[in-house]
């Protein structure tokens, strides 16, 4: 499959979506997914659960989870050349799929996740399949097991689609820190899906599979969501095992869960949460039932989150914010208002410290989590006489220029004589904010903030300047540096390419309140007028 | 400080009484001016001892260890450091860390915690260590020992700084070595995403065994308060002997369960600052501790004699068994950088009152107690030294005398005896047959008269090679002694009756003929009658008629 598809002769979109074109003209479109809903969506009606409505269709015999499967790969397929999504696709998915349909033949009992295509993001350990963290020095890596998340959901009959491309361990906001290629944004392929998880928000958002899997170190899963128009979940730290995760910076790094639809993200997370005894540092607590959020929005009363305190948060909204987002994040207050919100705007007085201390640490701990990468073991080792230079050569030639920049900078940060003003002044700064999350959220049941600074942006544009870049990352850092779950869900569109151009809302919980972040979310979904969810392109596609 | 031998400072994995060895003849040949030399000085002296835990996996992981297995046998993606595997901390290397925190009169930290420790080197597969490092799960103890007897004895009490937990390495096999042929280098079990663990450098294929890689450390880092070769020798020892007491450890320092590193400087004597410190490493025994140490406290007084102090450099010099010397192996330029940071990957170690406190009643009775315990029994030191030595003798001899066996006597056969059996066979206390209560009824039967000496020491050997009880082989062998004095009296008889010609010359005068008789009794009572009635009867018969 994933031969086939790279040796496809490159095509333009206008001919790739031509209805004229002879390669897809065979391909009924109509039999995506999108087919088992009851009813078949326009691009701008409420997101549905795809997971929810391939259960329904494969238990009542409506489609076969090879047909599904087939829909899926065969819009990856097209697809792909143009928004090189993923490093690797699966050949066993078809397999896979078949057998669930003997299963089913059988009246086996299924998975929740029966069925569903899930991406992962190519940090993630998957078994004999090529985990490369999108770096060079991984080149051909296999792990012998999978992540404890990627094992969670395969228990309950996902099946990996593939790969998706990523910044390099981890480290970008744009996806172009990838060693293999530059993956596009669905709604304009001349930007970036932001990153680092930007293979597994763009495969979402183009429907390349149904779910995906990121990790979320300072906003890797949160803002490419924003900028391709998906949900996107960072759960708490500790919910989700990190086992099987490569490590970027270990006190910050979480699984999340890319949907397009807030219940989707919500059931890939049950399907992976909880204590991992695999894991240190995963959360022994419970994990409750967070589809049970879920519910249908007929049963909602007209203020259906009446009484709820939303507390938007001010340094967000200050200057650095494009006009745009602004606006799309005040709907979004009036639209929270409209549901019987009471709305207040709280200060993070410790927020724009939040960058600086986040670099400190994920730089810090990085260059020790990187270590590991010295030619020995795995990966590509270089001929040298002499040790240091075999460590040195291999290094050089199997990292990018980014991550040797954190690199650096994290080995300086943690020097004898200067541990105390960066690191460990940086960890000061760390409680500091965690201490004003907690009050905030003492008075708020959740925080909203613009989910980043502004929409995606050009391929190229920021490349140059990392600073820029890493600015970009103000919106979400705090979070992580706070180990809070936080959620984003599209929320509005401002001007750009030739459909507009998404805009996420990122609304902030208390530690391991991920259900209510899931229940507002839901709601505020399922009640948002005229937002396209939906790349046009992809949208118009299916609709052939 | 010369002397010929250490007696039993401890034991090693044949359970044979280990012996601090110094050949006479090693410093003789060393000038008496050099004797005086170092007399104007003061050695400063101080230990960083790593114990290999006994635990039955890793510090992380749930691989198991066992020295000797073939290269890689025993790895896994964690203690491979393969990319997302992450570290769970092994409860028993808590558990073991507090035992010898406590045994070591250590304070513990209730709140510590792991650090990593970050160096480059091919044996170890993360790029760093998980260590302790500003907050040890032990701090501030002391270890009290006595010298043996023959150094001129003496009671000592070293200083603990800290003790840590960490993990060790793996270890580099080079092509070359003869130990690890080209067969046993090959399993690396987890095949295709071990590309390679083997790394051509120095033109010579170098290969990395992970066995080791992940297996439990303590490291106990001592004050400088050792003076001489001698002192820090028996502190290793006294270390290998809490660990064994413990059973946190085997402490077996031929297969590196039991690592010491010594830190040796020198100054003259009055002077209160210290010198140049110099360590010492690949010290394989005690013995090669005690003459590295007074070999290089020779060295540095003979440069400080010479007025060539200044050549005395912070490094770490390599012991030479065959040459008997220490050679530089790494000057130090400054002090490396660790860029020690605390471990993400593990939460802190918290150890709460009633943990503490569980541990501290479980602990058995710690060799210092033990041996107080025996002083005050009446014990000479030497005794005390040799039954305190080893755990499983003093267990032993404790289990004899609780059967109520007379304690001198308990002391002498173990001493005596059953420990000459133990080294002559090679077996440990554990492996012989005899059982504490039998010995301690075998010690009474001698006592109460039912069997001689003599047929006890038979008796004796043939429980230390078969087992059995001593009442059943006496009475099955029909050893009881005989002491019905008119039995005797027949016997007697019977010898001056077959014998007239030595009876005469008995009372002619010869009466070392005593000797004859007694035997020729002895003899037909086939070694059971009692000595004493013998002979008193014997005299009377012979003294009577003349």
């Amino acid at each position: 499959m994933v031969s086939t598809l790279h040796h496809h002769p490159p095509r333009s979109l206008s001919r790739f979506f031509s209805s004229s074109s002879t390669t897809i003209k065979s391909r009924s479109f109509h039999s995506k997914p999108i087919l088992c809903s009851d009813q078949s969506p326009s691009s701008t009606s409420s997101p549905q659960s795809q997971i929810l409505s391939i259960r329904h269709s494969l238990l009542s015999r409506h489609v076969t989870a090879t047909q599904l499967a087939e829909s899926y790969l065969t819009r990856l397929k097209l697809t792909e050349p143009h928004l090189k999504s993923f490093l690797h696709v699966s050949e066993h998915v078809l397999k896979q799929a078949e057998s669930l349909d003997h299963r089913i033949d059988r009246n086996e009992n299924i998975g929740l996740l029966a069925g569903v295509l899930v991406g992962v993001k190519d940090n993630i350990c998957t078994m004999d399949m090529p985990s490369t963290a999108g770096s060079r020095v991984l080149e051909n890596y296999r792990p012998p097991f999978d992540a404890t998340a990627v094992k969670r959901f395969k228990e309950l009959g996902g099946i990996v689609v593939g790969k998706t491309n990523m910044d390099e361990f981890g480290m970008g906001s744009t996806t172009e820190a990838s060693a293999f290629q530059v993956t596009a944004n669905p709604w304009d392929l001349s930007r970036v899906p932001g990153g680092s998880s930007g293979g597994s928000a763009a495969a979402v958002s183009a429907r390349q599979c149904v779910v995906s899997l990121g990790s979320d170190t300072g906003g890797s899963v949160r803002q490419p969501a924003s900028f391709c128009g998906v949900v996107g979940l960072k759960p708490t730290y500790g919910r989700v095992s990190r086992y099987g995760l490569m490590a970027y910076a270990s006190s910050l790094d979480v699984i999340g869960c890319f949907g397009s639809s807030v219940a989707d993200a919500g059931i890939l997370l049950s399907a992976i949460s909880g204590h991992d005894r695999l894991d240190a540092t995963s959360s022994k607590r419970e994990v409750p039932d967070f589809t049970s959020q879920f519910i249908s929005t007929e049963l909602l009363g007209s203020k259906p989150l009446k009484g709820l305190r939303v507390g938007l948060i001010r340094e967000t909204l200050d200057n650095g914010v494009d006009n745009g987002i602004k606006s799309a994040v005040l709907g979004a207050v009036s639209h929270l208002e409209e549901l019987g919100c009471t709305l207040s705007e709280v200060s993070l007085p410790s927020f724009p410290l939040g960058l600086p201390a986040y670099y400190i640490l994920a730089s810090s701990e990085s260059s020790s989590n990187l270590s590991r990468y010295d030619g020995v073991r795995y990966g590509n080792q270089a001929t040298a006489d002499e040790l240091n230079a075999l460590y040195g050569d291999s290094r050089a030639k199997g990292f990018g220029p980014e991550v040797k920049m954190r690199i650096l900078m994290g080995t300086y940060g943690l020097s004898a004589g200067y541990y105390d003003a960066y690191y460990k002044r940086a960890q000061q700064v760390r409680t500091l904010i965690q201490k004003n999350f907690k009050t905030a959220l003492d008075e708020n049941d959740i925080l909203i903030s613009p989910a980043a600074p502004s929409a995606a942006y050009k391929i190229g544009e920021k490349k140059n300047d990392p600073l820029a870049m890493y600015a970009g990352d103000i919106m979400t850092v705090n979070v992580n540096l706070a180990g809070l779950p936080a959620l984003v869900l599209p929320c509005g569109f401002v001007e750009g390419g030739a459909a507009g151009l998404p805009v996420g809302l990122q609304m902030i919980g208390a530690a391991f309140d991920e259900e209510k972040l899931l229940k507002v979310g839901h709601i505020f979904e399922q009640t948002l007028q005229g937002c396209r969810f939906i790349p046009p392109l992809i949208a118009d596609c299916d609709a052939q | 400080m010369k002397n010929s031998q250490i007696q039993p400072a401890t034991q090693e994995k044949q359970q044979q009484p280990p012996q601090i060895k110094v050949s006479p003849q090693t410093h003789q040949t060393k000038t008496k001016t050099l004797d005086k030399i170092t007399q104007d000085y003061e050695a400063i002296i101080g230990i960083e001892t790593h114990v290999q835990l006994s635990t039955l996996t890793k510090a992380f992981c749930g691989c198991p260890y066992n020295y000797g297995s073939q290269p890689n046998t025993s790895i896994c993606p964690i203690c491979m450091g393969l990319p997302g595997a992450l570290p769970v901390l092994n409860s028993k290397v808590i558990e073991f860390a507090v035992k010898l925190g406590l045994a070591l009169n250590c304070k513990l930290s209730l709140n510590s915690k792991f650090d990593r420790k970050q160096y480059f080197y091919p044996d170890l597969p993360k790029g760093y260590q998980i260590s302790q490092f500003d907050i040890p799960i032990a701090t501030s103890g002391y270890l009290d020992l006595d010298l043996p007897v023959e150094f001129g004895g003496g009671h000592r009490r070293f200083g603990i700084t800290r003790v840590h937990m960490e993990e060790d390495a793996g270890k580099l096999l080079h092509s070359g070595d003869g130990d690890y042929s080209q067969e046993n280098t090959i399993p690396l079990t987890l095949g295709s995403l071990l590309m390679a663990a083997c790394l051509l450098c120095f033109g010579n294929l170098l290969q990395v065994d992970l066995n080791r890689a992940g297996v439990p450390l303590l490291e106990i880092v001592s004050e400088p308060d050792m003076r001489n070769g001698i002192e820090a020798a028996e502190y290793a020892s006294e270390v290998q002997r809490v660990v064994r007491y413990l059973g946190v450890s085997n402490g077996n320092m031929q297969e590196g369960s039991l690592r010491c590193d010594v830190n040796v400087s020198i100054r003259p004597i009055g002077q209160s600052e210290f010198g140049t410190k110099v360590e010492i490493k690949n010290l394989n025994s005690f013995s090669s501790i005690n003459r590295a140490i007074d070999f290089e406290i020779e060295r540095q007084a003979l440069l400080h004699s010479q007025g060539q102090g200044d050549q005395i450099v912070q490094e770490t010099r390599l012991w030479e068994e065959g040459s008997q010397k220490t050679v530089t192996m790494r000057k130090k330029e400054g002090l490396s950088d660790y860029r020690y940071f605390p471990e993400p990957d593990l939460p802190e170690v918290i150890l709460t009152e009633e943990f503490v406190d569980s541990i501290h009643r479980s602990l058995p009775e710690l060799p210092e107690v033990k041996r107080r315990r025996y002083e005050k029994m009446g014990l000479s030191m030497q005794d005390v030294l040799f039954l305190a030595n080893d755990i499983n003798v003093s267990q032993f001899f404790d289990a004899t005398i609780a059967m109520g066996a007379d304690v001198k006597l308990a002391t002498n056969w173990i001493m005596g005896d059953i420990a000459a059996y133990m080294k002559n066979e090679k077996l440990s206390i554990s492996e012989i047959k005899l059982a504490p209560e039998e010995l301690a009824e075998l010690i009474a039967s001698i006592k109460s008269g039912t069997i001689s000496g003599k047929i006890g020491k038979e008796i004796l050997f043939e429980l230390l090679a078969k087992g059995g009880m001593v009442k059943g082989l006496i009475k099955e062998k029909d050893l009881v002694q005989i002491v019905d004095p008119s039995e005797i009296e027949k016997m007697v008889d019977k010898v001056l009756l077959e014998n007239p010609k030595q009876l005469e010359q008995y009372r002619g005068g010869k009466t070392k003929l005593q000797g004859y008789f007694a035997g020729q009794i002895m003899k037909i009572s086939k070694g059971k009658a009692n000595p004493g009635l013998l002979n008193k009867i014997l005299l009377e018969k012979l003294n009577a008629k003349s």
